[in-house]
């Protein structure tokens, strides 16, 4: 059994060898064979857990990256994360089968395609696995962009960038916001670690971070998982290839916001809060989500928004489960815990189904050319294994028997049904909605999925409607996948406890670890319960839902009358503008293309820094005693030296400003040799002597000096800038004169005649100790030199010419 | 001797920086020179004034001023030199070109 930290990198190693396999064997082998590998080795991998886990054990591993900041490879798994990891490798292995018939190796950049799925399936098992909160984000951010890349994959075309970029910009947002969420909370919980954080319990709901906290990790989540009023990304996320489509947006990096919310309820779950947030967004988005996918006529798009809605739907239960927190253990607490039973339940379901479908979505929209229900029908006798699939993840999804989403949908009217006895939160208000709610939002659901059976293989076959006929069934290759699913979908309807023991109930402890500590936590699926109000519900959602699918016609015009200004989509575009034409206003502002500004920028920006943390630290310490005595010549040269810079500061004429600048800089030499500094001095005088003939060989060539015609406020600006920038420098010097942190260290060099033979001993330190240090000191030199000479030689000749003929 | 060089080498600083303000090229160029001459004061004076001999040995010294800024603004002063003799460069070339030493008339962003 390969370890935690091994399952996460494998993806990661092969992604680096698959240009390779790509160049050296794609015109024989589709490249997918190879990646092939990859998903499944984890998928095994990960199945001998399975035991183990299911007795309640958990699995933890820490590789040592940063230890001093407490930053470590740490990976761990309990029975929910390992849900999500066998769907994400056991989904990744039928949708990389899948890829392999649905992406023509000729014409297809496989080896991108396959990197940026890897780089994802890495990222997603990282995310699940980690067990440190900066961890997770950084494999959070991945998974944001390999969907990015993944989406826009097919980059020639504009709506796929347009579609990456919304993504990203609005999971990225989230993101952000996770991280600043997931700071809060470590600094309230005094720890980095996920598990720490849940071994804390509710403890932090006192802490005044708490509700920050949960705000913007939520915020983090519901992005990721496209809640109301973030869900906009996914439909144009649809860009992206079919299994591309079924594998990120249906089963697993959509669902990485649920997992984060199930996996943060031990500490958050409990508080009204949490409770109406996300429930009251889970339920406003399964709503808003498939309201909306009865109205599409691209399958993909309808899809997209049954998967919003079938988040929402996960969400919503997630929320009403942490109920049962609030209660502690006990018979109340166990009705509200089977909320989150079943919305782990659900998720599983949902990832069968929704993948099957979108599967075949991908095989129609490959064989016809077209996903469009206005040009499709009749495809019943032409697909029949695909109109079976099709018929059977729809049925699940619309939630009838015999399929696993009959069973969830019942756990879910079940919830609804009972949350409104909740004496706490306010529900006897507004428990009421939950239950209506959902039942209007399943109709809905009804209706969308009997528009994907019937408008796609009901009615009449219009073979000159296709863009690439005749249509025909897929190859067998590409319908395994979406098969081995449905086979899930029916089977878990029949033997829903197998997976319920093994699977369902340790992940149901591990989300609520302080009710499962007891022992009493199980629940046993069931098809039949009696007549019970969920099973009414059920039958009125067909009934409701048979005849509005009957009148679609009449009623679907409905939809025109919401105007198109108040869409979510029109909101993000006209935000989007806002930000542009704002921030380009902002930039305009400061960046005026004046050097004189740029500088009092820099100037400034220096002054409040270095002042502000020079008292901010205590750093401020004025110590005279250790000054050497002044000295009266010294003192005189001083004041010479800052008589002459002066007058460099009054004089009118080019010449004098010259002569003053040098003379500060032969005073230097003067106070050099005070100083005991007979190197610098040597050097100062050179130098100094050079920069003067070199200013005075220039200067015959540049303009007199301007009696500078400027308004007060231009000077005023300039001498306050002036005045602090000194300021700030005497007192940094005064306080490096007070304060003596080490000693200095340049008793080493003092032994330089014994290290390196040398009696000089700065001389010593430029071309001994630190020769190579002088080197590059020199190459920099030459460099300058080298651009002097450039600039002399250099005459735009090419531009004269341009200029002289324009 | 310390605290009279720190108001000295603030002074310097300060003048410098108004002269990198304002408008003229020469100016600006007058202005970063007098600004490295007083980060190098500045350096000479965190490192300790006269705390011994000049740092050389066999002269019967055996207490030495601090070698390690010395060292370190020997290196300073000869950049500096090649700055200011870029700059002074530049500027000649600029107002060759561009018939101008006025920043203000320098100012542009088409070519951002």
């Amino acid at each position: 059994m390969p370890g935690l930290f091994a399952l996460v990198i494998i993806p990661f190693l092969f992604s680096f060898i698959v240009p390779f396999l790509y160049k050296k064997f794609n015109n024989k082998i589709h490249t997918g064979w190879f990646v092939l590998i990859v998903p499944l080795v984890i998928f095994s991998s990960l199945i001998p857990y399975i035991a183990d886990i299911s007795s309640g054990k958990t699995v933890s591993e820490s590789i040592a990256w940063m230890p001093s900041l407490g930053l470590n490879f740490s990976f761990y798994m309990d029975g929910l994360n390992l849900i999500f990891g066998l769907l994400i490798s056991g989904i990744g292995t039928l949708v990389v089968v899948y890829s392999i018939y649905y992406l023509d190796k000729d014409k297809e950049s496989l080896h991108n395609f396959y990197i940026y799925l890897l780089l994802f399936m890495g990222a997603m098992l990282g995310v699940v696995f980690s067990d440190h909160v900066f961890l997770l984000y950084v494999f959070w951010e991945l998974t944001s962009i390999s969907s990015f890349l993944l989406i826009a994959y097919w980059y020639q075309r504009e709506k796929s960038r347009a579609g990456a970029l919304k993504s990203l910009l609005i999971t990225v947002f989230g993101g952000l916001a996770m991280l600043a969420g997931f700071i809060l909370l470590s600094l309230a919980g005094g720890t980095y670690r996920i598990t720490e954080l849940i071994g804390a319990g509710g403890d932090l709901s006192g802490h005044p971070f708490f509700l920050p906290a949960m705000i913007l990790i939520l915020l983090g989540a519901f992005t990721k998982s496209a809640q109301f009023p973030f869900s906009i990304w996914l439909p144009d996320a649809m860009e992206a290839p079919t299994p591309i489509s079924a594998y990120l947006h249906s089963a697993t990096m959509v669902k990485a916001g649920i997992y984060l919310v199930a996996r943060l309820t031990p500490v958050f779950g409990g508080s009204a809060e949490w409770f109406w947030i996300v429930s009251g967004v889970g339920l406003l988005t399964l709503l808003y989500g498939s309201v909306n996918a009865v109205r599409q006529y691209d399958l993909k798009a309808l899809l997209a928004y049954s998967t919003v809605s079938q988040l929402g739907l996960i969400m919503s239960l997630l929320g009403i489960g942490s109920a049962a927190l609030y209660f502690g253990y006990g018979d109340e607490s166990v009705v509200y815990a089977t909320a989150v039973f079943a919305a782990i339940f659900h998720l599983v379901n949902h990832s069968t189904f929704k993948g099957s479908l979108f599967m075949i979505i991908g095989i129609i929209d490959h064989e016809t050319g077209s996903r469009d229900i206005r040009r499709l029908g009749g495809l019943m006798h032409i697909m029949p294994v695909s109109f079976t699939i099709a018929v059977i993840g729809s049925f699940s999804m619309a939630g009838l028997p015999p399929f696993n989403g009959f069973l969830s949908k019942e756990m879910f009217f079940n919830a609804v049904v009972l949350i409104r006895d909740l004496p706490a939160f306010n529900m006897d208000t507004f428990g009421v909605l939950f239950p209506v709610v959902a039942w209007i939002a399943s109709v809905f659901t009804f209706i969308y999925s009997m528009i994907i059976v019937f408008k796609t293989f009901a009615g009449k076959y219009e073979e000159e409607r296709f863009i690439k006929p005749p249509a025909h069934e897929a190859p067998f290759g590409m319908l395994i996948p979406p098969i081995i699913l449905a086979l899930f979908v029916v089977g878990i309807f029949f033997f829903p406890n197998g997976l319920g023991r093994t699977l369902l109930e340790p992940a149901w402890h591990a989300v609520l670890p302080s009710l499962a500590g007891t022992g009493e936590l199980h629940y046993t699926i069931a098809a039949w319960h009696g007549w019970t109000t969920e099973l009414a519900m059920t039958i009125g959602v067909v009934a409701a839902g048979i005849i509005l699918y009957l009148t679609l016609k009449r009623w679907r015009s409905l939809y025109l009358y919401y105007p198109q200004r108040f869409t979510l989509n029109s909101i993000y575009y006209w935000l989007l503008g806002k930000m542009e034409s704002v921030s380009y206003k902002i930039t305009e502002k400061y960046m005026t293309g004046s050097a004189r500004h740029y500088m009092i920028y820099i100037f400034a920006f220096f002054i409040i820094v270095m002042g502000m943390s020079l008292f901010a630290s205590g750093g401020f310490t004025i110590d005279l005693s250790n000054d050497a005595p002044v000295n009266f010549y010294e003192l005189v040269i001083i004041i010479a030296m800052i008589l002459s810079a002066l007058t460099v500061l009054f004089s009118k004429s080019r010449i004098t400003s010259i002569i003053a600048v040098s003379a500060v800089g032969f005073f230097i030499v003067f106070l050099f040799v005070f100083f005991r500094a007979p190197d610098l001095a040597l050097t100062q005088l050179v130098v100094e002597t050079v920069s003067t003939v070199l200013f005075l060989l220039v200067f015959y060539h540049l303009p007199k000096l301007k009696k500078e015609i400027t308004r007060i406020r231009f000077k005023a600006v300039n001498a306050v800038i002036a005045v602090a920038s000194g300021l700030v420098v005497t007192l940094v010097a005064l306080a490096a004169n007070g304060t003596r942190l080490f000693p200095s260290i340049s008793k080493y060099f003092e032994d330089s005649y014994e290290l390196a033979g040398a009696r000089n001993i700065v001389n010593a330190i430029l071309v001994d100790f630190r020769g190579f240090d002088t080197m590059l000191e020199i190459t920099v030199l030459t460099i300058a030199g080298l651009g002097v000479y450039a600039l002399i030689k250099l005459r735009l000749a090419g531009r004269d010419k341009d200029e002289n003929s324009g | 001797m310390e605290t009279v060089m720190s108001f000295a080498v603030g002074i310097l600083f300060a003048i410098g920086v108004y002269l990198v303000l304002t408008k003229s090229l020469l100016r600006i160029i007058l202005g970063t020179a007098l600004i490295g001459h007083a980060v190098n004061l500045l350096i000479l004076t965190m490192g300790g004034l006269k705390t011994g001999g000049a740092p050389l040995l066999g002269l019967g010294e055996t207490k030495f001023t601090d070698s390690l800024p010395q060292a370190l603004m020997l290196t300073a002063i000869v950049i500096n030199f090649a700055i200011t003799a870029l700059f002074l460069v530049l500027a000649y070339r600029a107002y060759q070109e561009l018939g101008t030493d006025d920043m203000e008339k320098l100012r542009g962003k088409q070519d951002e």
